[in-house]
């Protein structure tokens, strides 16, 4: 387990509007490399990654306007659905395939997530981590479902139907047998947690988290 | 090589026989390919004297790089963005088309072209034959999509055009820029398809044949040659544009548009007049049509239609037919397009990610079905205006004047 260290560059500078967990992503992509971003919303990933990096960036994205403002910058989106149109994308299209904070809201994550290692070499993942303390504490304590700034939504109105902790995610992997070549958990204010520290301590600390993955061939 | 016809002034002439005339001496520049230029068709012919009838907007920049083919439907014609010289009414695109519309005439060299097959400038069925010195009718060979596209390439060879910036076109229009882009992905910077298909569905065809019938059951269509004998089948004619009609619009449109109410009477007639609106619009739609359509040229052009499956020419295999293009696509849909659903739309993009090519692709949220690609549609503008304005900067196209 390594957990890389991450220098801010030029981007953060002219990208400073573009979150921290998108920066942290960005990051683990090799330059002028071909990446699909799985819900793309407005482009601002795939923006930074063609910008700074010369990929050749491609999204899907279920909202029309999110496609509009890719189209707008240039990219190439396509109006879709992960659950769905994931299926009709060739293998090894890709050198990586992105999911950030989209994994709790589809139907089929261990599909999903198998596609993804399908059509890309590499997969790079984002998510709220269930297994977080104050999580776990709306739980213990007042025996309600959390609201927070990650997880904002009513268990009756949120588009998030299949939240994990780290470690769930990390079973996940393992039944995918895929390879993990990185990891990193991100404290609230959406930094990198700066130790090497056990899993349970990450589970308990990161309020999100990314995975770097690659296929066990 | 080129002319252009005198215009006129139409006071007296009524409409059919103005749109007599356009087939043979339109009324918008005209190429007349001689005997050295023939045009080898899917059909197997080589046809020659060959006329192309179309309209330019805007300005070629020096390099010629700025061109943008805009691509008709099955009853369109080159008149996109002016006044049409049969009707009178404003250009088929002039949503789309214009001075700082998102193909924007002030940035871009805009070209448009009766398709072959046609009946407005274009060789068709109604153009004399010169071989007899009478009108083609039903000697014209049968024409496809693919020898639209190779006359538009030997319009744009003879415009001096070697690299379109983009290819633009619904419906059928949006057939002819698949197959440009197949067939000269070289010749083809950017491609928008709109509300179309890689291939004509067998319900389409169904339909098509019920037009067709309709136009050949007239009497008065006398097995092709109606020209010659002086007449035209109106009435069969006026149902198949009836009948298609209804496919371009929504059930939700026409409920909107007419309902149940009546046309200027408070109760039903008990007979067959038309009671409802919906009947009187339809009529109306009917009656307007024949006066500027050739009814062969219907036969003709919707056959293209028909005979289009752009798989089958690459194994059956669509993305083998986009393999290593470098064309940018932007692909859109209407969600209540039930001619050319988004469906559709969808089979295109799949061959496109799977060909590896670049390939955008919206729905837009419309109710006014098929025909929402040339009405107002400000989801679409958006989208075309985006594609085209960061497609142009990837050209090296400078921005458009004063914006």
């Amino acid at each position: 387990m390594v957990v890389k260290d991450l220098a801010p560059d030029d981007a953060i500078v002219r990208f400073s509007s573009v979150r921290v967990d998108l920066m942290v992503i960005a990051d683990m992509v090799a330059p002028r490399s071909r990446v699909l971003d799985v819900g793309s919303g407005d482009g601002a990933l795939l923006d930074l990654l063609a910008t700074t990096r010369g990929c050749d960036a491609r999204g899907i994205e279920l909202s029309r306007e999110g496609v509009n403002a890719g189209v707008a910058r240039g990219l190439s989106v396509v109006q879709g659905d992960a659950d769905v149109d994931l299926a009709h994308y060739p293998d090894d299209a890709f050198d990586y395939v992105i999911l950030s904070q989209t994994l709790q809201a589809t139907r089929r994550p261990r599909w999903v997530m198998e596609q993804m290692l399908r059509i890309g070499r590499r997969a790079i993942v984002s998510f709220p981590n269930f297994g977080h303390w104050r999580s776990r504490f709306d739980l213990l304590i007042y025996g309600r479902m959390p609201i927070t700034d990650n997880m904002p939504y009513s268990w009756y109105d949120t588009p998030n139907i299949h939240f994990c902790t780290i470690r769930d995610f990390v079973a996940l992997v393992e039944v995918l047998d895929a390879r993990m070549e990185k990891a990193v958990a991100l404290d609230s204010s959406g930094h990198p947690v700066r130790f090497n520290m056990p899993w349970w301590v990450w589970n308990l600390l990161g309020e999100q988290a990314v995975f770097l993955l690659s296929r066990n061939d | 090589m080129e002319n252009l016809a005198e215009p006129t002034a139409p006071t007296t002439e009524t409409e059919d026989a103005i749109a007599r005339r356009e087939a043979d001496q339109p009324h918008s520049p005209v190429v007349r390919f001689g005997p050295d230029r023939p045009l080898r068709l899917d059909a197997g012919v080589a046809l020659d004297h060959v006329q192309i009838a179309y309209q330019t907007y805007g300005e070629p920049n020096a390099a010629r790089t700025n061109a943008v083919l805009v691509c008709h439907a099955l009853t369109g014609d080159q008149h996109a963005a002016n006044a049409n010289p049969v009707t009178g009414k404003p250009g088929w695109w002039e949503t789309l088309v214009g001075p700082g519309k998102p193909i924007d005439t002030e940035r871009f060299y805009v070209i448009c072209a009766n398709v072959l097959g046609g009946c407005m400038g274009t060789t068709g069925p109604a153009s004399l034959n010169p071989a007899t010195g009478q009108p083609y009718g039903l000697d014209l060979p049968v024409v496809t999509i693919r020898d639209m596209v190779n006359a538009q390439a030997m319009l744009l060879d003879h415009l001096g055009i070697e690299r379109l910036f983009c290819v633009a076109g619904g419906s059928m229009g949006g057939m002819q820029v698949l197959q440009w882009a197949a067939s000269y992905p070289e010749r083809v910077f950017a491609a928008l398809p709109i509300a179309t298909a890689a291939r004509h569905s067998a319900q389409n065809i169904a339909f098509h044949e019920v037009g067709r019938q309709a136009v050949m059951a007239d009497p008065e269509w006398a097995g092709g040659h109606y020209l010659k004998q002086g007449h035209t089948p109106h009435r069969g004619l006026a149902v198949a544009r009836m009948a298609a009609h209804i496919t371009y619009m929504s059930d939700q449109a026409l409920h909107r548009k007419f309902g149940r109410r009546l046309q200027n009477r408070a109760l039903p007639t008990f007979g067959f007049d038309a009671d409802f609106q919906v009947e009187s619009y339809l009529r109306h739609q009917g009656e307007s049509f024949v006066q500027r359509f050739d009814p062969n040229s219907y036969l003709y052009v919707t056959r293209a239609m028909d005979y289009f499956d752009l798989a089958a020419d690459y194994d059956g295999v669509l993305a083998n037919a986009f393999r290593g293009s470098k064309t940018r696509f932007c692909v859109a849909s209407f969600t209540s397009d039930w001619l050319f659903p988004t469906e559709d739309s969808r089979a295109i993009v799949h061959a496109l990610n799977a060909s590896g090519a670049s390939v955008s692709f919206t729905e837009i949220d419309s109710d006014k079905g098929h025909d929402a690609f040339l009405l107002h549609e400000p989801e679409l503008f958006a989208i075309a205006h985006g594609f085209l304005d960061s497609a142009a900067k990837a050209a090296g196209l400078p921005a458009a004047r004063g914006r």
